[in-house]
């Protein structure tokens, strides 16, 4: 199942104008503000009717302006998760979640077509004592849930979401992070994110699609995208960093979890996962130091064998170095000073140095 | 009771409620869809259109009633029109009188329902439009249980100014005790007659009956569904 997505639309202010392709997983649409994200994401739910695009989901044309084809907002089968829930507040939370259904084709009862369970989408989203009641009565978190689960028991053909988690707090958030990986793993659907946040779309995404004033800048992978020290201003430096792939290798006696990554081993405060779980791994730039020798007697544990692969100076004092430690690329900030005293060129080895501390328990996701 | 009250008072005690009821309940498929067009859709001429459904509450009801007349009376275009294909006759009918009321009510009800639908979040009928649902069923499932209290609350009013319509009725359909004499019309009789204010008395009080007793379900009924609607 892929989503491909061509576009171009006058809106006032810019121009849209952009092409890309959503396999199955999570796609994400990062971008600034006003970047036209959303106009995207309306525009293939079918709730906005674009100047010229051709949008096909799996085979299917939803539009198609060189043809004339424009098939409604309702027969798309579209899972559509706003960032304002918008629940029905006449029904109960069991009629929310149900109101799909009573339009979606009559599936069949097994095989790959079969209409995702009702108990097993309760269960995963934690929501089955909720059913009995009102929307109105729920929370923040809750009703996002809601949203998600009424979203994906309409039996859609893919999945958008526009900033689901904007309008929760951070903990919240942390709620429901594990729903929606769970989701990206366990359903075979192409989902269209939308998202502000670095750390959401680190822990989230399978491939990136960057927007910047309506234009496309950046496709790929996700780690690709993200380790991208040319795409580092347009994220935020800030918030710049690697994204590893990892995997529980032992829990140590002093509340350490050491986990196996392709950068070599690494030691991050305790995660209470059993030992062979995946997991995502988002090492901040900010946070990796570089040494050119062998740092003794040194605090930090994690101390990995690279290569500098390219630098990019930046406009201010800082500098971002792209290292290639084992398989894996890690990204780190330092200032311009430092590249020049010691000398950093592309094909140095250095030793990338990065607190265990560091790795905050936001940035360890499944 | 019946006692108390004489037949010909019965009669038009009966015939005001016969002609409130079906007076609010034809004209409310309309009222909603001219509520709708007027709230959502845009269309030229549709300050025309807000124009004529407001026109009989500015109106003098003697001019409203005069222009059904001329319109639907037996030598106007419709009324005529109607008479001989359908055999549908208003003047000095009681259909005439619901005819009046209804559209001495139409506005009352249309703003009451028009209000409702501007309180309604589209991006609501958004949502369940990507939910699967075509626009008839959007409108169906989301919009109409939304707006709910409001066609209450307009079908109330519609019914009260229905049940008080004089002007334009005595003056499109007379006042013909058992066709067209509905309450106002045999309160305003009695009172022309010496010695009629004890009969006219009694009917002011069923009419403050009626009254009290409509608003007393209709703030029931309104709560009801204001809190089902309401999701509490």
């Amino acid at each position: 199942m892929t989503l491909q997505v061509a576009l171009r639309h006058q809106v006032s202010g810019f121009a849209l104008d952009l092409a890309f392709e959503a396999p199955a997983g999570i796609t994400a649409l990062i971008g600034p503000s006003g970047a036209g994200k959303t106009t995207v994401v309306n525009a293939v739910a079918g709730l906005m009717r674009p100047d010229e695009a051709r949008i096909v989901c799996d085979g299917t044309v939803l539009t198609d302006t060189a043809r004339g084809l424009y098939l409604p907002a309702h027969r798309r089968r579209i899972g559509y998760v706003f960032q304002d829930a918008r629940l029905f507040p006449h029904l109960t939370v069991r009629q929310n979640l149900l109101y799909g259904r009573w339009f979606a084709p009559r599936p069949p009862k097994r095989g790959p077509d079969a209409v995702p369970e009702f108990d097993r989408i309760v269960d995963l989203l934690g929501i089955a004592a909720l059913l009995a009641r009102r929307t109105a009565a729920l929370s923040g978190g809750e009703r996002q849930r809601v949203a998600l689960g009424r979203a994906i028991l309409s039996a859609p053909r893919i999945l958008l979401m526009d900033e689901p988690l904007a309008a929760l707090d951070e903990a919240r958030k942390a709620d429901i992070l594990p729903y929606l990986e769970r989701l990206r793993d366990e359903l075979a659907l192409p989902i269209l994110y939308v998202s502000h946040s670095p750390a959401e779309i680190a822990r989230l995404a399978t491939t990136v699609v960057m927007l910047k004033a309506g234009q496309m800048v950046a496709t790929g992978p996700a780690s690709q995208v993200l380790a991208d020290p040319a795409l580092a201003p347009a994220l935020g430096l800030r918030e710049a960093g690697a994204v590893l792939s990892a995997r529980v290798a032992a829990q140590e006696d002093d509340g350490l979890t050491r986990l196996d990554t392709p950068a070599g081993p690494i030691l991050v405060p305790q995660v209470d996962l059993a030992p062979g779980t995946a997991l995502r791994l988002r090492i901040p730039a900010q946070d990796v130091m570089i040494a050119t020798e062998t740092p003794r007697a040194i605090s930090a544990l994690n101390i990995l064998p690279a290569t500098v692969r390219d630098i990019r100076m930046g406009d201010g004092p800082g500098a971002l170095v792209r290292l290639q430690a084992g398989d894996a690329i890690i990204l780190a900030r330092i200032t311009g000073r430092s590249v020049r005293t010691l000398g950093l060129t592309p094909g140095c080895a250095v030793f990338a140095v990065l607190k265990a501390v560091s790795v905050a328990r936001e940035n360890v996701g499944g | 009771m019946s006692d108390w009250l004489g037949p010909e008072e019965w009669r038009a005690v009966a015939l005001s409620l016969r002609v409130s009821f079906w007076a609010t309940l034809a004209s409310l498929p309309l009222g909603i869809l001219v509520a709708y067009a007027l709230a959502r859709w845009h269309f030229p001429g549709k300050q025309i259109l807000n124009g004529v459904v407001h026109l009989p509450l500015i109106l003098p009801p003697v001019v409203t009633g005069y222009l059904l007349l001329l319109t639907f009376g037996p030598q106007g275009p419709v009324g005529a029109f109607l008479a001989d294909t359908l055999g549908i006759v208003f003047a000095f009918r009681w259909t005439g009188a619901a005819l009046a009321a209804a559209v001495m009510a139409f506005p009352l009800m249309v703003r009451a329902i028009w209000l409702a639908i501007e309180a309604v979040d589209p991006r609501l009928e958004a949502a369940a439009s990507t939910l699967g649902a075509s626009r008839a069923w959007v409108f169906a499932t989301i919009t109409l249980p939304l707006i709910a209290p409001g066609i209450l609350a307009g079908v109330i009013l519609a019914f009260a100014k229905a049940m008080g319509e004089f002007g334009a009725t005595i003056t499109f359909v007379s006042n013909i005790p058992g066709q067209t004499q509905t309450l106002p019309s045999a309160i305003y009789a009695f009172l022309q007659v010496p010695g009629g204010e004890f009969q006219a008395s009694r009917l002011v009080i069923v009419a403050i009956v009626i009254a009290m007793g409509a608003l007393l379900v209709s703030e029931w009924v309104g709560r009801t569904v204001a809190r089902r609607v309401g999701g509490r």
